[in-house]
């Protein structure tokens, strides 16, 4: 892909940001299992790095998707997962599909406030039974005059404590399956909502994952995006940006951690000579660096697709797949590469494992990047 | 009010920096060139001023043709147009020459401040600007921690030893502006986008009327006669606390005369 100068210097202030707005504070948040987003958020909204690829009236930047690449290439350089991950849902998850198709009413009243980062904001489809399986959600909008009654609980939302408003998926109407679902902007501060608990997790401890209720909370019917009715088609359009940006940072982050590991290979001693002297050590990162590079390459392809407004699905898909699993094997080995500390709380290895296990199971699971394809390729059904 | 901001390309400061065994002039290729640090400070103070009083801000550089990209970065923060001074004949240049091209550059555009930061990162003399404000004939103010516009006046505050001193200045003035000022701004996407296509002119030794013989290492007042390496860190005196450690430590420190 060619990235041009601009690309570049853009690059230089996100890699700063990350720098001196996030990392010095990683250790801390990460403790605290929670990091204060209408803080940080406004810090990257005034770079303009949350409303990239969004119209410039409602105070985006106008850019194509080669400009989300360079966000997710230097946030998945962070020295936690948790953090990028609220920052990637704010810019590339929650909001896309009502920057596509929401009103403009709609983008000025939410869509601009979470670009400047004014507003935190979650998206909201997995639920207590239904994940992967979005088909089987079950949160409900009930029409009453010209507002929506919702009710139901959400699972695993990211931001969830400290959002101002969700973009949620929910049942309006009772035809079942892949039908009836509709996307709604629902205000955290609208009655009947609440937090029902903060979620503890294996990795991504500065992120606050959440399980959210909605007690017969009542929303105007102007907060749909797009037509009603279309909800789910929507929220699969906005899944390719979020697949294709956890793709991205899983690859930075992965070639990071290499390039982490090289170095203690290099400093460490053992039987005599440096650990990076052992043609096994070096062997088995050579082959992660091969695969690491071939699938980037492979989302640069797919990112130049999506600017020239092809469909990215089938792309995004297997990019998503292939790199939950790489950075599983790369953030095994580099435990092991480090010993003993590998497994200290104090070096960043252990962090790195627990965090990248998620690209595995977050914006479907691999089983379901895996029921896509087969279907694109002919061997299943819906 | 016409502020101009005069920033400098400089090796990157984090870098391990080398002079040139054949001309004993650094090497710029040994380093990423980066706009020097202190002078985002400056470029700072000067959009402050003008999103308060109004006005405009122009970049002058003079540099070789890559220090374009830090001309750029300073655009990218905000700043309206740049003057970008380059020439064969300015390498070599010493703190004379350059305050004598900047000074050219500067002069007869009506500029009512002339902001830089406190030093250059690479060169760290600080006399730039006292020379450019002496070339110009203007007052001088310099390492300002404050600064306060009213009317045509200008007020700094500088931080001494032991007080804070407030100089006043009439336009135009000449200042340059330490570190705690500001907290410079992170260049913004739409900055980025918009300075590409910001007016950015170019000057060489030729259109500024100078003399080539002034400028560059002919010009020069002063030269690196010779150079050294800096020696490797000798090793430390290591202490072993059997009990006695605190005395020791003492005694070191009395033997250097330190206490």
């Amino acid at each position: 892909m060619l990235f041009t100068s601009e690309h570049e210097q853009f690059r230089t202030v996100l890699r700063q940001l990350v720098e001196e707005e996030i990392n010095p504070y990683a250790d801390e948040w990460e403790a605290a299992r929670i990091f204060p987003a209408h803080e940080l958020f406004p810090k990257f909204g005034a770079v303009g790095a949350l409303g990239l690829c969004y119209p410039g009236e409602f105070g985006g930047g106008d850019a194509d998707q080669s400009y989300m690449a360079v966000f997710a290439e230097e946030l998945g350089r962070a020295d936690c997962g948790g953090v990028p991950m609220a920052l990637a849902v704010q810019a590339f998850m929650a909001t896309p599909a009502l920057a596509r198709f929401g009103s403009d009413a709609l983008k000025q009243e939410f869509l601009a406030p979470a670009i400047t980062g004014e507003h935190v904001c979650s998206v909201a489809v997995s639920e207590p039974g239904a994940g992967s399986d979005v088909a089987g959600i079950r949160t409900r909008a009930r029409r009453d005059g010209d507002d929506w009654v919702i009710s139901g609980r959400k699972m695993w939302i990211t931001n969830g404590t400290q959002a101002d408003w969700i973009c949620l998926l929910a049942r309006t109407s009772d035809e079942g399956g892949y039908q009836g679902m509709s996307l709604i902007v629902v205000p955290t501060a609208s009655a009947g909502f609440s937090v029902g608990r903060r979620i503890e997790k294996m990795g991504n401890h500065s992120s606050d994952t959440a399980e959210l209720v909605f007690d017969d909370v009542r929303v105007p019917v102007r907060n749909t995006i797009g037509e009603i009715g279309h909800g789910f088609q929507m929220q699969m359009n906005q899944f390719q940006d979020e697949r294709l940006v956890m793709a991205l940072m899983s690859v930075s982050g992965a070639r990071r951690a290499i390039d982490r590991t090289k170095e203690y290979l290099r400093m460490r001693e053992a039987f005599g000579q440096p650990l990076i002297a052992n043609q096994y050590l070096q062997y088995t990162l050579a082959e992660f660096v091969a695969e690491v590079e071939i699938l980037h390459g492979y989302l640069h392809h797919a990112i130049e697709r999506y600017v020239e407004g092809q469909d990215v699905t089938r792309d995004a898909t297997m990019a998503k797949l292939k790199a939950g699993r790489l950075v599983r094997q790369v953030a095994d080995t580099c435990v092991q590469f480090h010993g003993g500390m590998g497994y200290a709380e104090e070096m960043w290895v252990a962090r790195y494992l627990r965090d990248s296990r998620l690209g595995s199971i977050g914006a479907g699971a691999d089983e379901v990047m895996l029921r896509v394809i087969s279907m694109m390729e002919g061997m299943g059904q819906r | 009010m016409k502020i101009a901001v005069c920033v400098k390309q400089v090796p990157d400061t984090w870098a391990e920096k080398r002079l040139r065994e054949s001309d004993r002039r650094l090497d710029r290729e040994s380093a990423d060139g980066v706009l020097n640090e202190l002078d985002e400070y400056a470029v700072e103070e000067a959009l402050r001023l003008v999103e308060a009083h109004g006005g405009e801000v122009t970049i002058v550089s003079m540099g070789p043709e890559r220090a374009a990209e830090s001309v750029r970065k300073a655009l990218s923060m905000g700043a309206d147009a740049a003057i970008h001074v380059s020439d064969d004949g300015l390498a070599g240049s010493d703190a004379l020459a350059t305050s004598l091209v900047l000074a050219r550059a500067l002069d007869g555009r009506d500029f009512d401040v002339v902001i830089f930061g406190s030093e250059s990162t690479d060169a760290r003399m600080s006399v730039v600007p006292a020379m450019v404000a002496e070339r110009l004939g203007w007052a001088m103010l310099t390492f300002a921690q404050k600064v306060d516009v009213d009317g045509t006046t200008v007020a700094i505050e500088r931080a001494g030893d032991g007080e804070t001193v407030s100089v006043r200045a009439s336009m135009p003035v000449v200042l340059s502006v330490v570190e705690k000022i500001n907290e410079p701004r992170y260049p913004s996407f739409k900055g980025i986008m918009a300075a590409k296509k910001k007016p950015v002119e170019s000057l060489d030794i030729a259109s500024l009327g100078l003399d080539a013989a002034a400028v560059g290492a002919s010009g020069a007042w002063s030269e690196v006669a010779d150079f050294a390496a800096r020696p490797a860190k000798a090793a430390g005196t290591v202490v072993t606390d059997e009990g006695d450690g605190g005395a020791q430590v003492a005694s070191y420190l009395v033997e250097q005369k330190l206490i």
